[in-house]
């Protein structure tokens, strides 16, 4: 709570200064004149020098956020198609940041200049064509910038793959509170399945009758990809919308009771080598729930471990197939 | 028609309670909206402290929360429920009602020349039936189970099934019954005022004379007659899957250890309903804000609003795409991905009227002589918020972007700002410029300004440092983050905003007790004390029914003519004009 303490002295000392602005104390403030509603120009001009004061704090601020956890924002996209995403976000960023501080000098600019001053005569200026003009095209330019970038990652990002390619195809299966993976065995198939089969060990419910379901493998805890191959993922949930959320790749999609979707990436780093780059030997991939689910929607995750080929080919022999 | 000006007795309840007087009414809303903005601002800080926090035990949690914190903890489920209730009633209690039902009320027959709403009576049944939603609301929170727990957007099956979390029980059917109502005194609402900015504007009230205030209530009616009625429907369709058995929303569904006979049913569609009301709501919240700010901003700057028909245009534009864009709610839900591309394009193109209105407001203060009225503070910081939560719009409304921010404290951050912040801030200035017509005192300008000056940066310091935690990918709605330990740099940020929310609910007290202060004890409003244009100040300061003594003023000239060179300071728009001159071109 020491920091709550020095906030509320904070407080404290803002409002002595403003009172002490004003030149009054307190009881004073409330038998203002009625006449004096024009204010005097020594009060616009101290509100003009706030705006010029937020707008530097405001700065500061900004600036003190990124220094201290600027750094523990995610790290770079760990997916192919995720570089692309974090180029376009990286762009469209800077964009923002230029517009934002151009706009907000002038507010504060303009507000300060302005302040009243009974001197000054304001300008009659109705309206200009010219200068709409500008100001509608400007931005319509750049939006079709951002929107054409935007648009072609978009549908290359969504376009399942192709059938014939050499894949990892794998089920995440969604229930209150915890994930479970299905991958598709040897035959690259996953087998049937429905919540009206769902009894006893069978809890995803896999019609036992299907020849293509008893490869199937069933993973609990953590999944493992190999690198540099495309996966395909297909999301199902039996009780309410999930949202599998794998924020390092890029990736999130929803899990929606009654509805197959789907999402792929191809992971770029294993996880040894992310380790690396973010300098942290704790790292890990995670899979996390992003739709509010109900009372432990927070801990529901699941590990992800990226590795090489013969790794994962020897993680996947060791667990059983479905039947 | 002078005769319906002349005073009558009243009793005090035709008065104050079941009055058809439309300033009354307006009170009215703005006294129930405040109330339930309170109560969604006490639970902000609630959960705040829990997110702050996490596990820690809090005294107050006691005394407020009884036994949804046993022990001073909140459960995890009634966190759901206060983030749940906290939404809930800020867009739709505080900011639809509260902002729209206060100002629509009060500004429409008082700016177009008017001596009273269409219908009187609608009006009244209008705010009766809100404050019964509000009482239904309100005691939703106290029954089995708590209150609703599913978000704000209560999605089904989330929502559909008591057994999935205690709040789909009987709080959900409150929340339900009482939204019901909501939207029923909203319909008739918004078709009064609709009707009456129509029909009953004075001689010589053109439509390229109204000022922009009432524009911004035109557009926000008419979105929402147009949107309101779609989420109703899906309020009815969602109880008839709780409580008739039939599967509109419901397919395919195990829970609690059974599957229930539920088939053919779409969850995705019950999307597209609530955002299809859910997004134009967005710009009913914030469009009079809009249009208040932009009254105030000319008034204060002594100088016409910059861009007229431009503004009028913006509005006209945001409000009509604002309906073509709700799927930017759902780019990951499993909606076709083809839609997905559609309403990128649609949703950024919004970025152009937002522009054009920035620009205006900032070349509307160039050369102007600004008075720094706490109005015009808040409206300064409109203009800032407006900016700022916009900007990361552009993240948020690429389909591309959004798949890793989706759901994301990146949201949470955006949409306070830009439609939060900016409508309470339009709310603010729009309750100190127009004190002096409601209760006929001034309120304190230097208590109003220390309130600026507090809320503003406690506000930023709240909302702008979440965009950080989405970035990092912290999703919303999380009971603690302690669960992830790629999340841990993050608790000491976490601590900060909690420590700016507690200040910038403790900096409200200042409003309130402004507000109670000078309603009392405030010095007495003269006639015209902004020297504002619009006809609201050529009425009597002591309220009529019926609003002017004699004639209803006839209109002569659009509303801001200020520092008209060659003439006087301001010219209200009753003035008929001068010899030799000409109406000012716009």
């Amino acid at each position: 709570m020491l920091l709550l303490s020095a906030f509320a002295f904070i407080l404290i000392l803002f409002l002595i200064t403003f009172i002490y602005l004003k030149g009054s104390d307190f009881k004073e403030m409330f038998k203002e004149n009625p006449d004096d509603l024009k204010f005097d120009e020594q009060e616009n001009k101290i509100q003009g020098w706030l705006f010029v004061a937020f707008g530097v704090g405001f700065l500061l601020f900004i600036l003190f956020l990124i220094f201290k956890w600027g750094g523990s924002l995610l790290p770079k996209a760990a997916s192919v198609h995720g570089t692309e995403v974090d180029s376009l976000m990286l762009l469209t960023g800077i964009i923002i940041g230029i517009v934002f501080l151009v706009t907000h000098v002038l507010l504060f600019a303009l507000v300060y200049k302005y302040a009243y001053n009974k001197n000054r005569k304001p300008t009659f200026f109705t309206h200009n064509l010219k200068l709409e003009l500008l100001w509608t095209a400007i931005p319509a330019l750049v939006l079709v910038l951002l929107i054409s970038i935007g648009l072609y990652n978009w549908n290359s990002i969504m376009k399942p793959l192709d059938d014939k390619e050499d894949k990892v195809l794998i089920e995440i299966y969604a229930k209150q509170f915890d994930w479970t993976a299905r991958y598709a065995g040897k035959d690259g198939k996953l087998g049937r399945a429905s919540v009206f089969l769902i009894k006893g060990n069978n809890f995803l419910g896999i019609d036992t009758t299907d020849v293509v379901s008893f490869d199937d493998k069933i993973i609990k805890n953590e999944f493992h990809l190999p690198v540099n191959k495309p996966v395909q993922f297909v999301f199902r949930s039996q009780d309410v919308i999930h949202s599998a959320y794998m924020p390092h790749f890029r990736a999130q999609m929803n899990c929606v009771p009654g509805l197959k979707t789907q999402f792929n990436f191809t992971p770029k780093y294993t996880t040894q080598e992310m380790r690396r780059i973010t300098k942290n030997p704790d790292f890990d991939y995670v899979l996390l729930c992003n739709k509010i689910c109900g009372m432990a929607h927070f801990a529901m995750k699941m590990k992800i471990v990226v590795e090489s080929q013969e790794d994962y080919d020897k993680w996947l022999a060791s667990n059983p197939t479905f039947k | 028609m002078a005769n319906s000006a002349i005073a009558h007795q009243e009793s005090f309840i035709s008065k104050y309670i079941f009055s058809r007087d439309h300033k009354m009414i307006a009170k009215q809303f703005m006294i129930t909206g405040f109330t339930m903005g309170f109560i969604g601002i006490v639970m902000s800080v609630l959960f705040r402290l829990q997110l702050g926090w996490p596990g820690e035990k809090f005294w107050i949690n006691d005394l407020l929360l009884g036994s949804w914190a046993n022990g001073g903890v909140i459960a995890p489920d009634k966190y759901l429920a206060l983030v749940t209730m906290h939404g809930t009633i800020m867009v739709f209690f505080m900011l639809t009602a509260g902002l729209s039902g206060t100002f629509s009320n009060l500004l429409i027959p008082l700016q177009i020349g008017a001596r009273d709403m269409a219908s009187g009576f609608i009006n009244m049944l209008s705010y009766w039936i809100f404050f019964v939603s509000c009482i239904v609301m309100l005691v939703s929170l106290g029954v089995e189970g708590g209150a609703a727990s599913a978000g704000w957007t209560i999605y089904p099956p989330l929502s559909a099934l008591p057994e999935a979390i205690p709040g789909s029980g009987l709080g959900m059917t409150l929340w339900l019954v009482a939204m019901a109502l909501f939207i029923t005194s909203s319909l008739i609402g918004s078709l009064n005022y609709i009707v009456t900015i129509i029909n009953l504007r004075t001689k010589g009230m053109n439509f390229m004379r109204l000022p922009l205030t009432i524009w911004s209530f035109l557009v926000t009616a008419i979105l929402g007659v147009l949107s309101f009625p779609v989420l109703l429907s899906a309020v009815l369709l969602l109880v008839f899957d709780r409580s008739f058995g039939t599967s509109f929303y419901l397919s395919d569904i195990y829970i609690a250890g059974q599957a229930l006979e539920r088939f053919g049913g779409s969850p995705i569609l019950f999307q597209h309903l609530f955002w299809f009301l859910g997004h134009p709501e967005v710009y009913i919240v914030l469009l009079p804000s809009l249009g208040i700010t932009s009254e105030i901003v000319s008034t204060m700057s002594r100088k016409p609003i910059f861009g007229y028909k431009f503004m009028i245009g913006s509005i006209l534009a945001i409000g009509g795409l604002s309906f073509i864009v709700w799927g930017h709610h759902m780019f990951v839900t499993g909606m076709n991905p083809f839609l997905g591309a559609v309403f990128t394009i649609t949703t950024l193109l919004i970025a152009i009227p937002s522009a054009i209105k920035v620009f205006n407001y900032l070349t509307t203060l160039w050369r102007g002589n600004i008075i720094f009225s706490p109005a015009m503070l808040f409206s300064i910081g409109l203009i800032s918020t407006f900016i700022t939560g916009g900007l990361t719009g552009l993240i948020l409304g690429d389909a591309t972007l959004d798949i890793n921010v989706h759901d994301t404290y990146f949201v949470v951050g955006h949409f306070h700002i830009v439609m939060g912040l900016s409508a309470v801030f339009g709310t603010f200035a729009g309750v100190y410029h127009w004190f002096p017509k409601m209760f006929g005192k001034m309120m304190n300008n230097t208590w109003g300004q220390i309130h600026f000056w507090i809320t503003i940066v406690t506000a930023y310091g709240v909302f702008f440092p979440m965009h950080f935690l989405g970035l990092a990918g912290v999703p919303r709605r999380y009971y603690t983050n302690s669960t992830f330990p790629m999340f841990d740099d993050f608790v000491n940020l976490n601590e900060i905003i909690s420590m700016f929310a507690i200040v910038a609910f403790i900096g409200q007290f200042i409003f309130i007790f402004n507000f109670l202060y000078s309603i009392y004890k405030g010095k007495k409003a003269t006639q015209n004390p902004w020297n504002s244009n619009t006809l609201e100040w050529t009425t009597p300061v002591e309220h009529i029914h019926g609003n002017w003594p004699g004639e209803i003023p006839e209109v002569h000239r659009w509303p801001y003519d200020y520092n008209k060179p060659g003439y006087e300071e301001f010219i209200p728009q009753n003035i008929p004009l001068k010899e030799g001159e000409t109406q000012s071109s716009h």
